[in-house]
């Protein structure tokens, strides 16, 4: 048991480790504040591309979301960073995660606010048409408020999703959570350094985890 | 019938696919006329009526509205629309927004009005329709005559030159039919042009100057109301009529 405790919830190595681990999680607090913008505005721009009334450009968007979908986001992250450099292109690491990112997550996203929007019914866009607005107009003020009020649940957690994903940013060696703790554990040869880092985590993602299960609760109850 | 036209609708074809659904129709809305058009559920009624504001793309034709083709490609289609109202079988209003941001949506957006016009604007209407105690409610806490009466004042707030109705009563029930119908009498009242698809074969008898029948995508007959409920010339208008029992 003392084995256990020493080995495992090493408080001594904890706070020996603080100052890797708080860098940490500000490197990974900064990337979820760059992707998920990103993947958020991103993925409304592909959903917004496959209301096209061009069909092959449909086809097109339809292609990139099954595309980024399907290809593990570890793969698309290691083929970016260490793959483009064959090709010329050499990203740094917080690009690299920053790109794969967001052709992971537009695609997911994408697919979310489609979602959305064929939710909607026909006679809303006509209505709001036949008063003389715009398309644009029409899909910002009538469409879309609706549109992403039905699928915020999806949109809540496909986030909480992305917040997960940001530890595959420790493969590109860029010093996040995950990152810190692993280079803390080597350090201190204790396993403390990662369970910390998976309390971190935990204690960003409970509330939002529990958060939507409320929202979603009440969202039956209506 | 010499009053100018408001709109002029001059050998119309329509087609879905290889469905012809309007198979040359020509109808002349006068000045503060209403225009009722009668006909069996597939005839193209509601085709016609959302040809007139280009919610559908005719093929072959014109529609003159104040002398403009709205079927040209470069015409200033939204600039035309809010001078069309249109009124549709399921309100269709927007459940997000409240009533008055039902009606100051376009008025905002569209017309440019600042905020307080807007909503002298949409009170005005409101009075119309007799709502205006609503004014705060939301869509969804409306009866559908309610709501029906909001998408009137929705349109109406845009000082459109003629409304279109398509079916505005069907999803109602009877005992909510005569409040919508009283807010179209008092329309044409006041003098507005309109154009409308519908059963109320009564409200038809005694508001419209002109009713049009319309069977497989032509215009079968077309005459005053005395004419068409008492002495209709076609066979097909006939047992239109015994069909929906008048
Ligand atoms: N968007 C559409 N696509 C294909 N066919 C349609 C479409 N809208 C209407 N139709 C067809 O056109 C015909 C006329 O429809 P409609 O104008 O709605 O008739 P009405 O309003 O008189 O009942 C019907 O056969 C209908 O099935
Ligand atoms: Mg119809």
């Amino acid at each position: 048991m003392d084995q256990i405790i020493d080995q495992f919830f090493n408080f001594k190595i904890m706070l020996e480790a603080w100052p890797i681990m708080w860098r940490g999680l500000m490197m990974t607090l900064l990337i979820c504040a760059a992707v998920i913008p990103l993947g958020l505005i991103g993925g409304l721009l592909v959903a917004l591309a496959g209301t096209s009334s061009t069909t092959w450009f449909r086809w097109l968007v339809i292609v990139y979301i099954d595309l980024f979908r399907a290809i593990p986001p570890l793969v698309l992250l290691i083929l970016i960073y260490s793959g483009l450099p064959f090709a010329g292109i050499r990203l740094s690491p917080f690009t690299a995660v920053c790109l794969a990112f967001f052709l992971n997550n537009s695609a997911y996203f994408g697919e979310v606010y489609r979602a959305g929007i064929e939710s909607i019914g026909e006679g809303q866009s006509e209505a709001a048409r036949s008063t003389g607005l715009t398309q644009i107009q029409t899909m910002a003020y009538v469409v879309l408020p609706q549109a992403v009020r039905n699928v915020l649940p999806d949109l809540i957690s496909n986030t909480i999703e992305v917040v997960k994903l940001t530890s595959l940013a420790s493969v590109v060696a860029l010093p996040e959570l995950l990152y810190s703790s692993d280079m803390a554990r080597s350090l201190t040869y204790n396993a403390s350094p990662i369970v910390m880092a998976a309390l971190l985590y935990l204690i960003i993602l409970l509330p939002a985890v529990r958060a939507l299960t409320r929202f979603e609760q009440k969202l039956a109850a209506q | 019938m010499s009053v100018p036209a408001i709109i002029k609708i001059i050998d119309l074809h329509k087609s879905f696919g290889n469905l012809e659904v309007l198979k040359g129709i020509d109808v002349t809305l006068g000045e503060s006329e209403l225009v009722f058009i009668l006909g069996p559920s597939g005839s193209g009624k509601s085709t016609l009526l959302r040809c007139c504001n280009r919610l559908e793309q005719a093929q072959r034709g014109q529609i003159l509205f104040d002398g403009t083709d709205i079927l040209k490609p470069d015409t200033e289609i939204n600039a035309i629309r809010q001078q069309i109202g249109m009124v549709f079988q399921s309100f269709n209003l927007y459940p997000h927004l409240s009533v008055l941001g039902n009606i100051c949506l376009a008025l905002r957006k569209v017309k440019k009005f600042s905020k307080k016009q807007a909503r002298e604007i949409a009170f005005h209407q409101l009075e119309r329709v007799g709502l205006v105690d609503k004014s705060d409610n939301f869509p969804s806490e409306l009866s559908g005559g309610q709501q029906q009466r909001v998408a009137i004042a929705r349109a109406l707030a845009l000082d459109p030159k003629v409304m279109l109705f398509d079916e505005p009563t069907s999803a109602l029930d009877p005992e909510l039919v005569g409040d919508v119908l009283g807010v179209m009498k008092d329309l044409k009242n006041s003098g507005m042009t309109m154009l409308v698809v519908s059963h109320e074969m009564r409200f038809a008898r005694s508001a419209a100057d002109r009713i049009i029948f319309m069977d497989g995508g032509n215009i079968v007959e077309e005459g005053p109301p005395e004419q068409m409920f008492d002495n209709p010339q076609h066979q097909r208008t006939r047992s239109f009529l015994q069909q929906v029992g008048y």
